[in-house]
């Protein structure tokens, strides 16, 4: 007969969900009222699910894609002043741009819970550094959760909610990108009713904390630390050995403790030596760093990506990041991991290594407006400097039109900076294009802007506005006038903003049509080396092609290479659409016409006229 | 049961789908299931690559030499991704060229029903024909059905039979 546990089990529903999906259905269930992000791989579908399933919750919902990360965290913060449970959510170089409210938030904690939702991207697979954001904690004192599957990243949710609310403090879930982008049966649970009004008490000496009285919240801040470390819902879980390898232990957190579980169950190892989950990396409560002292010689620590535990254990026995024992970059793949432990307890090596190389790079989408963009930029301005920043367009560096990416918003701040230090040594100064994207422009392109015009850095702007976030999968744009549950709010349209900036140079153009584009480039070009001129900006505009609304409204006209074909590759080398390859056997181009778009911005790069439109045939 | 998949491609071939449809198929059956997915940069025509693990497993990601099967929509992806296949494990592979594994054309066919992604299921069709993975043609039917856009449904249950058929 099936126990009762067994029964509801039964009962309990269960969706295959996306770990970001199920973090997403676990801040409604848990009440969570406002709900803020920017997006970035591998955060971005955590808002998006809040979104899909806004008519689940049960009380009023508000849900923003702000302009940016530190502006996300504001709104959260400031909702949960008023009692309300609020949520930021981002990617781990997020919370760079959002560190200064995060970093004093520590000091004046919360009201309402509040959860900073931080996905790290181990390996990296789409981010500009591989930084750990338990670290980030350390630093912040903030007590972080490190989920080891998408269930229970889930399950992290409402309790994380409650330790918020008991200790008034901001507390971050730290999801991995492979728990981000895993999917599992998920059990579904009833969205609780809070029934909270705003209630929001002003408080001086906390809200507008002086310095006067911050070292009391600080002593406060150390004290609430020490006690989270020993609650008792939060403790390291110990799976108990057999004893056949006395006094030695395996230490784990977040996916590293679910990849170590199988690899354990593969070997015939399980249940034969002591395993140790740490749900919270930080804080570490003594006791059982203690223990770990005392109880065992040797430890083998396994964590992503810095030794945030390791750090704290200070172990003289342990085995990890810091001994070099455990790889100190990269993501702790299965095989990575059968290494560090094969060696830990002298096992034979696995005789099968993973493959060397990534396989294909990746490219701009053919038919994509950044290429067409890119090789007029590069044919203008053979010898230009061209600083580009985050998000597609910065796969132009395979089309040699990038030189450097940075950070959300570098390149006009780089532009300026390579500006500055070329025309203090007199002569000519190279050509600077920079190319921001519009969701980077508004980012964070903005303030970097008014600062090239008021330090007179002769720059060129181009603006690729694709009316998108393309990379994250199309959230949207200030300048669309949308909210992220797509009702109409005002649009902040570009021009007004650039020309308020004090830009006097704005034109914009699609940048299909290349001859036009390029003039237009020349005529900045002439205005930033003018007596009177200054920054210029160009706007390229056209919609991105991942839009199937777009793709449908555009001319499309199919190409197709002629004989003319003198096998040069310039089609496929420089202008690197997925779309054209080289045919070794006939030593000619051809056209993927299941790839190609037809929107025919490769026709004018033929040095022989042997791509043409294929109504011309 | 286990079994351990994976589906490997470039960026827009379809593979995401592809993994849902399985993975949909397990959960279905009420085996659990784990998969990870390629998103981000990877997904701009680059290689991306899905894990399945289904049965009793923690962690979704594949050790070299441990697949049971492997679906390859991009032929090229196999010096890549062919260490994680056991020695004894099920290849099947979209391509119109000649060589290891069990090899179809699904871009061709997929191209002559009038969309190249469709691939993705003609080769799911192959992998079932052969008995390779642990679901059946009616679970895949019906999760194709639960996933696939409405207006959709019949010409991805065309490209299904078609690649059961070879």
């Amino acid at each position: 007969m099936k126990n009762f546990y067994d029964a509801i089990k039964d009962i309990m529903k269960k969706e295959l969900m996306m770990g970001n999906d199920a973090i997403g259905r676990g801040l409604i269930e848990a009440g969570c009222q406002v709900a803020a992000a920017y997006p970035g791989t591998p955060s971005t579908e955590i808002l998006q699910s809040v979104i899909n399933r806004k008519d689940q919750a049960v009380s009023p919902l508000h849900i923003e894609w702000s302009v940016n990360e530190k502006i996300a965290f504001e709104v959260a913060l400031a909702a949960s002043y008023t009692g309300k449970r609020s949520v930021a959510v981002m990617k781990q170089v997020g919370l760079n741009v959002a560190a200064d409210p995060f970093m004093r938030t520590a000091y004046l904690g919360v009201k309402g819970g509040m959860l900073t939702v931080v996905a790290d991207d181990p390996g990296p697979h789409s981010s500009q550094n591989e930084q750990d954001t338990r670290l980030f904690c350390l630093q912040g004192r903030v007590p972080v959760l490190d989920p080891a599957s998408p269930a229970e990243a889930k399950a992290m949710i409402e309790p994380a909610y409650l330790l918020s609310e008991k200790y008034e403090m901001n507390i971050v879930l730290r999801p991995t990108t492979r728990v981000c982008h895993s999917r599992q049966s998920v059990a579904l649970a009833e969205p609780v009713q809070l029934e909270r009004s705003s209630a929001f008490e002003p408080n001086t000496g906390r809200w507008c904390a002086t310095p006067a009285f911050l070292p009391g919240l600080h002593r406060s801040l150390n004290a609430k630390l020490e006690q989270i470390a020993q609650e008792p819902d939060w403790q390291p879980r110990l799976k108990v050995g057999d004893n056949s390898q006395p006094r030695v232990a395996l230490v784990a957190s977040g996916i590293a403790y679910a990849n170590l579980v199988d690899l354990l169950d593969e070997l015939g190892l399980s249940g034969t030596i002591d395993l140790y989950q740490v749900q919270m990396p930080y804080p570490l409560n003594p006791e059982f760093i203690q223990h770990l002292h005392k109880d065992y010689e040797r430890l083998l620590i396994l964590e992503e990506t810095y030794p945030v535990i390791e750090l704290q254990l200070a172990h003289p026995g342990a085995s990890g990041k810091q001994t070099g024992a455990v790889p100190r970059e990269g993501e702790l793949t299965p095989d990575v991991l059968y290494q560090a432990l094969a060696d830990f307890l002298s096992l034979e090596m696995p005789k099968n290594l993973p493959a060397e190389g990534r396989g294909q790079r990746p490219s701009l989408c053919p038919g994509c407006p950044h290429r067409a963009a890119f090789y007029s930029i590069k044919k203008t301005f053979p010898e230009g400097i061209f600083p580009s920043d985050i998000g597609c367009y910065t796969l132009g560096m395979n089309l040699d039109a990038v030189h450097t990416v940075h950070c959300m918003g570098a390149c006009i701040s780089q532009g300026a900076g390579f500006h500055q230090s070329y025309k203090q040594d007199g002569g000519t100064v190279p050509t600077v294009v920079v190319t921001i994207g519009d969701s980077t422009f508004f980012h964070a392109g903005v303030p970097a802007l008014i600062n090239a015009v008021l330090q007179d850095a002769r720059i060129i702007v181009v603006i690729l506005d694709n009316t998108t976030t393309a990379m994250t999968g199309g959230q949207p744009v200030p300048h669309m006038g949308g909210t992220a549950d797509g009702r109409k709010t005002k649009a902040i349209a570009i021009e007004p903003l650039v020309k308020a900036s004090g830009v006097d140079f704005i034109e914009s153009c699609d940048p299909y049509q290349h001859e036009r584009f390029e003039e237009l480039l020349k005529k900045a070009d002439a205005h930033t080396r003018s007596e009177d001129g200054g920054v210029a900006v160009l706007i390229s505009r056209h919609g991105c092609l991942m839009d199937p609304a777009v793709r449908k409204m555009q001319e499309a006209p199919a190409v197709t290479i002629t004989e003319e074909c003198i096998g040069c590759g310039q089609c496929v080398e420089d202008f690197e659409c997925p779309a054209l390859s080289m045919d070794e056997e006939n030593g000619v181009a051809r056209v993927d016409t299941d790839r190609c778009h037809g929107c025919g911005t490769c026709i004018p790069v033929c040095p022989v006229q042997a791509i043409i439109p294929k109504e011309d045939v | 049961m286990k079994q351990q998949i994976i589906v490997s491609g470039i960026g827009g071939q379809g593979v995401l789908f592809l993994t849902r449809v399985i993975a949909q198929a397990a959960v279905d059956r009420g085996i659990p299931v784990l998969t990870s997915e390629s998103h981000g940069m990877a997904q701009r025509g680059g290689t991306v690559l899905s894990t399945l693990k289904v049965g009793d497993f923690a962690a979704p990601l594949i050790r070299t030499g441990q697949a049971d099967v492997a679906l390859l929509l991009w032929d090229a992806n196999l010096a890549v991704h062919r260490s994680l296949l056991k020695d004894d494990g099920a290849l099947l592979i979209n391509s119109d060229k000649e060589g290891e594994g069990d090899r179809v054309d699904g871009s061709g066919i997929a191209r002559e029903m009038g969309n190249a992604v469709l691939s993705n299921l003609v080769l799911l069709g192959l992998a079932v024909s052969k008995n390779a993975l642990f679901c059946s043609e009616e679970e895949c039917v019906v999760a194709i059905r639960k996933l696939a856009p409405a207006k959709f449904v019949e010409q991805n249950l065309q490209a299904f039979h078609t690649g059961m058929k070879i």
